[in-house]
């Protein structure tokens, strides 16, 4: 503390009063320019590619031709979901670590639904009920440690993060039970012949009811968290709960219902998961995207729109990396290491964002 | 021959903004003394201590110690020099024990010597009679042991100036008198000893010369044997202000609220309301003066339903031509849907009040977004309700929807006010409505309760600017140690008598 | 009795890997800073320590255990400090959200080991060919002590890092409780701003904090590569798994490091039990698997109903801190 002041002129952090959004945008497309550029330095040093060739094959690797950019839109679609299902959680202040858990236990309510009533139930009704399971096993996954944390403050993000795997374990026992054929250990394709509990084409396109599911809840969640008395409850308990007492807002009801509501949408992603792309059930039904969604949730400040965006550029991201790794006969994973290089500098641009640093002269020296 | 003061201040100033906590102050702390600094709330007392306390640094002037020129930058600096102080809010970590709360900070080996520490602890507590179990863990501790705990840490430390800020207004008059009882010791010993307070018979009890501080400038001295709390509380307040506040005459006032023996303990099991019984009238604005941290807060939110109360208490309700309501027990949602018009604006206007990230619009839905069925929150009211605040009271922002938080402080209060006001309220409850604001905005918060009162509103206002309360008022209870000590008629009442029911209990039959 | 002795070999070797994890953690957690990125670290040091040996072995032709050990230490140490610093620069400087950052840094950390690891397999001609035999024997290496009898074989039958894990977390034990520096770490996990007065330097302790405990969680992740799977490399996601168990470990020890040398080993007999127990069918296994993380979660339902503030970890935890303007 001392030595603070001594140094003659000094760099200070002063908090930003507000920013036009055109220089919100610049500086985050500055940190991903600055990140592509540092993967590309990486990439050059490690396989000696040239990367804007690797760049340039990593987009065909997204988007390519039609079916890539399907899946592109799929996967979008899917973690989309997930990051919606967190926004209000993270919203009311709430750190909802456990999407992982939530998105498998939806999924495997679904896959249960999808094995044990193909032959009871027709398609329409089958999806029906498929949808309600997912949902209630992943509102349950939600409500636990909401109640724990109304009640006696259990630190939620470490109760939530322990859930997941409870849940990881729950799935690989689930698969266990379920595997098809026998000795193989996973469950295969349900349903393969009947393609009963499938997600139907819609619009022609095999992944158009995904795509749907994924636009109506992302502007659904949007106007959740705007217009509704629920969406003005969680933002006031988010910001302090002394503001939601005097405004007479029961914190504890708030907390229970926000949290069925992120773990029942994180519940039914795995539905979509399940039942609308790989149509079989395994622990990379999730497959680390229950984290990835956090990450998105939080960059995109609740905001369901940004989100879309964000998902875009990760999915692309793990799309292009993969085809690099076929193309250039690396292994899928740069896409994880490029993706953490990214999310490091945008995290590091949020700085920027709040905060500006001013040259100050010689401070609390008196006169 | 005078001997050299331990202390010497000169001419000292220290500004916040545009507010000037202490201006040109000049003052001495002489060895083996008690002094105690006096003054109202917000006159400067303990910025002033915390500048000598190296929290904060002088804009300008000087201060000497021991005769010797210094500049105190941190506490570690006034603790090289001697001087500790010992704030309101205890600087201690909880899951320590006091030992490791000692040995915080010092300097010294590699590893810890529980043991030396333990005997020097000791060795101090035997000296002036303090009762500390090394081993006792922070969270463990009541209020005053983890004072004594603070004292300890910095008599350990070999201070030989000891401030202390307010150190009786959390502790019972049992533990209030060992505390003194500790510091006569230390005083005996040869150390200087400054007590911050605002409590006159403790004052007279225990300090040996008397500074009293005034909106920031220093009034003077006296030798408490010199002395009696009539002409302290007159150096205090300083003579009356006058200061033009229009104050109608109360129309047919009818009873509104009658509070009955309320009474409410904090969470730390100290009582800090107790059997509080008045009655507040429609038409008038009732005033509330104490010093700070006497039960005012408790008192407002204990109405709002806010504050969980002692079995007994009763605040009932009487609206125009309806039957009487009791709100004890009613949470604030409850409250409302009574049909109970009660409005409150909260001393914390960001934390409770507002919602700081929020615009203008959206928090005037704070308090009646969940009225009607449907399940959206309407935006057209409440876009309504704040171009009118914005218009009516001339609210500056930039933009509708710019977070209110990085409003001026005197916007912040008029969108809190304005929205209040314009809920219709009954009863209209102001803790410390013009705290830091300008003249102009304080003077249209005046304005704004009038015209509620004149509308037939039952005005709470608590304040602290004793000539704004003598103004503006027309009934003025005064709270001291959670108890009220006096109900006075605001147009004859003088500013003295309110100064010493706030600072002096006074004795009631059976206590 | 024999199927006693492997399952407690088997605990030991396991939990072993998840000491290291918690005791970084847990050195991370008492600055304040609540690291998610612990999987990654691991794999950021496993992934480090595997590539030194494999190149020193592929580029010499005798190699030496010794050297081989060595340099496996150090490109482990290398690589998991800067996991560390990347994440306090991050949160401490930058001041970005701990926990988004340290889940970005679990992804970087897989990513990151998972494509070396993937890309040396390939290399070496495939899964399972990479050759580091002889630094893994340097690590594997026993005590003559391992072949007195049972007890021998329990205590004694492991590589050097098994006891360093023990060492360390009395170290550490002493360290928090007994040394100046401990008593200041944990002023700032409890109360930054009561550091700050006192005159300690809160971001220098945060800094260092940070990345000693990422270089020792960065150990587990050596210690599973070397002696866990023998100096190969497979892209299971085993390592994620186990970092997840040590920061379960963290809360299940209280955040007191003495506790997690039996609560390592308690989690990796309950991991490993299933093993043990006739008549399990394969699914009902995997139920066991889970045994760890529910008796977590019990234990940090327990420790927030009884608010016993020792163990519930430090007050600040998660929370960054920034020096009030004054």
């Amino acid at each position: 503390m001392q030595t603070s002041a001594s140094g003659g002129s000094r760099l200070r952090i002063v908090k930003r009063d507000s920013l036009p959004m055109w220089k919100a945008v610049g500086i985050r497309l500055l940190a991903v320019l600055l990140a592509l550029l540092v993967d590309a330095i990486l990439i050059y040093c490690i396989v000696n590619l040239n990367p804007v060739d690797v760049y340039k094959t990593m987009f065909s690797g997204a988007f390519g031709t039609t079916r890539r950019a399907w899946i592109t839109a799929r996967d979008t679609a899917l973690l989309l979901c997930m990051s919606v299902g967190l926004a209000p959680a993270f919203k009311m202040r709430f750190w909802n670590t456990g999407a992982e858990g939530q998105i498998l236990v939806g999924a495997i309510c679904t896959a249960f639904c999808m094995i044990n009533l193909a032959d009871v139930l027709p398609t329409g009704l089958l999806l029906v009920v498929m949808a309600l399971a997912s949902i209630v096993g992943g509102g349950l996954w939600g409500l636990i440690p909401a109640v724990f944390k109304a009640k006696w403050d259990t630190n939620e993000t470490l109760f939530t993060l322990m859930l997941n795997y409870v849940a990881i374990q729950l799935t690989s026992f689930c698969v266990a039970c379920w595997e098809n054929p026998y000795g193989s250990n996973t469950v295969g394709i349900i349903n393969q012949n009947s393609q009963a509990g499938w997600f139907p084409a819609l619009f022609g396109a095999s992944y158009g009811l995904n795509i749907l599911l994924a636009v109506l809840l992302t502007v659904g969640m949007f106007c959740y968290l705007r217009y509704t008395k629920q969406g003005y409850e969680i933002a006031v308990v988010g910001e302090s709960r002394n503001t939601a007492r005097y405004a007479g807002v029961s914190i504890t009801k708030v907390y229970i219902r926000t949290m069925i509501l992120s773990g029942a949408i994180c519940g039914f992603s795995g539905f979509i998961a399940v039942a609308g792309s790989s149509h079989t059930v395994s622990t990379s039904t999730a497959g680390g995207r229950g984290f990835t969604a956090i990450i998105v949730a939080w960059l995109a400040k609740f905001n369901t729109f940004f989100m879309v965006v964000i998902s875009l550029l990760l999915v692309f991201l793990e799309k292009g990396s993969s085809e690099i790794a076929s193309q250039y006969n690396l292994n899928e994973y740069a896409a994880e290491m490029i993706e953490g290089i990214i999310l490091f500098f945008i995290l590091g641009s949020e700085f920027f964002l709040n905060y500006r640093l001013v040259r100050t002269g010689k401070e609390k020296e008196g006169k | 021959m005078a001997e050299t003061p331990v202390i010497e201040l000169q001419n000292v100033t220290k500004t916040f903004g545009y507010v000037v906590a202490n201006s040109e102050v000049s003052m001495d702390i002489r060895q083996g003394e008690i002094l105690a600094v006096l003054g109202e709330n917000g006159s400067g007392k303990t910025t002033l201590m915390n500048m000598i306390a190296g929290i904060y640094f002088p804009d300008s002037g000087h201060i000497r110690v021991r005769g010797k020129e210094v500049s105190i930058a941190s506490p570690r600096d006034a603790f090289d020099l001697g001087i500790g102080m010992i704030h309101q809010h205890f600087k201690l970590v909880d899951v320590f024990s006091a030992a490791e709360n000692i040995m915080l900070g010092l300097d010294g080996g590699m590893l810890l010597d529980r043991k030396g520490v333990a005997a020097k602890i000791r060795e101090i507590c035997d000296k002036y009679g303090f009762e500390v179990d090394p081993d006792q863990k922070v969270y463990d501790m009541s209020v005053s042991q983890k004072q004594t705990l603070e004292i300890v840490k910095v008599l350990y430390r070999g201070v030989d100036i000891l401030i202390l800020d307010e150190p009786t207004a959390v502790l019972t008059p049992q533990e209030t008198d060992n505390l003194f009882a500790v510091l006569r010791n230390m005083k005996a010993d040869g150390k200087s000893v400054v007590i911050i307070t605002h409590k006159l018979h403790e004052v007279m009890s225990v300090s040996d010369r008397v500074a009293v501080l005034r909106k920031g400038k220093y009034i003077g001295d006296v030798s408490t044997k010199d002395t009696n709390p009539q002409a302290l509380t007159n150096m205090m307040v300083g003579r009356t202000v006058e200061l033009n506040i229009e104050r109608p005459d109360p129309v047919n006032p009818q009873p509104r609220l009658v509070v009955e023996h309320l009474s409410c303990t904090s969470p730390a099991g100290v009582q800090v309301l107790k059997d509080v019984s008045f009655t507040a009238y429609s038409g008038e604005i009732l005033g509330v003066a104490g010093i700070s941290g006497c039960g005012q807060k408790e008192l407002l939110e204990a109405i709002a339903g806010l504050q969980p109360v002692t079995a007994g208490s009763s605040v009932r309700y009487f609206p125009e031509g309806q039957a009487e309501e009791q709100l004890v027990g009613c949470s604030p949602r409850k409250i409302k849907d009574m049909g109970v018009h009660l409005s409150f604006v909260p001393e914390d206007r960001l934390g409770m009040g507002l919602v700081g990230s929020m615009g203008i619009p959206d928090n005037m839905m704070l308090r009646s977004y969940s009225e009607g069925h449907s399940i959206f929150a309407g935006h057209k009211k409440p876009n309504q309700m704040a171009k009118e605040v914005v218009d009516e009271l001339g609210v500056v922002t930039s933009s509708m929807n710019a977070p209110v938080r990085k409003m001026s402080g005197g916007n912040v209060q008029k969108v809190l006010v304005g929205r209040e006001i314009a809920l219709s309220p009954s009863v209209l409850m102001a803790a410390y409505a013009v705290r830091g604001l300008d003249i102009n905005t304080s003077y249209t918060i005046y304005h704004l309760l009038n015209e509620e009162k004149r509308q037939g509103v039952s005005v709470i206002y608590v304040g602290e600017d004793l000539d704004v309360l003598l103004a503006l008022c027309d009934r003025i209870l005064v709270l001291c140690a959670g108890q009220i000590n006096g109900i006075l008629d605001g147009r004859t009442a003088t500013k003295e008598q309110v100064g010493l029911l706030m600072t002096s209990l006074q004795e009631k039959e059976g206590d | 009795m024999s199927q006693l002795v492997s399952l407690l070999q088997a605990a030991i070797t396991f939990g072993t890997v998840i000491m290291f994890g918690a005791l970084g953690e847990v050195v991370t957690e008492k600055s304040g800073n609540l690291n998610l990125g612990t999987p990654g670290i691991m794999y950021l040091g496993g992934i480090a320590a595997l590539a030194g040996a494999f190149f020193y072995e592929s580029g010499v032709e005798n190699p030496s255990a010794v050297v081989g050990v060595l340099i496996a230490l150090v490109c482990c140490v290398a690589a998991s400090a800067l996991g560390g610093l990347i994440y306090a620069f991050l949160t401490v400087t930058l001041r970005a959200n701990q926990n988004v950052t340290g889940l970005t840094l679990t992804i970087f950390g897989s990513g990151v080991a998972n494509f070396f690891g993937g890309s040396m397999n390939k290399l070496a001609g495939g899964v399972g060919q990479i050759s580091v035999a002889t630094t893994s024997g340097g690590f594997r290496a026993t005590l003559p002590l391992a072949k007195l009898g049972t007890a021998g074989s329990i205590l004694f039958n492991h590589g050097f890092l098994v006891y360093t894990a023990i060492a360390l977390a009395v170290v550490l034990h002493l360290m928090l409780g007994r040394t100046r520096v401990g008593l200041n770490l944990r002023t700032v996990g409890e109360s930054p701003a009561t550091a700050d007065a006192t005159g300690i330097n809160v971001t220098r302790y945060k800094y260092t904090a940070t990345c000693v405990g990422a270089v020792i969680t960065g150990l587990g992740g050596m210690f599973y590569v070397m002696d866990y799977i023998k100096g190969t490399w497979a892209n299971d996601g085993a390592i994620e798994s186990l970092g997840w168990l040590a920061l379960a470990l963290v809360i299940f020890a209280a955040w007191k490091p003495l506790n997690t040398i039996w609560g390592a080993y308690l989690f990796g007999i309950l991991y490993w039990l299933y093993y043990y127990i006739s008549g399990l069918t394969r699914y009902s296994q995997e139920l066991f698997k889970m045994l760890p993380y529910v008796v977590t979660i019990v234990v940090l339902v327990m420790t927030s109903m009884r608010k016993k503030r020792e163990n519930l970890g430090p007050a600040a935890l998660g929370q960054n801190y920034f020096r009030e303007e004054r």
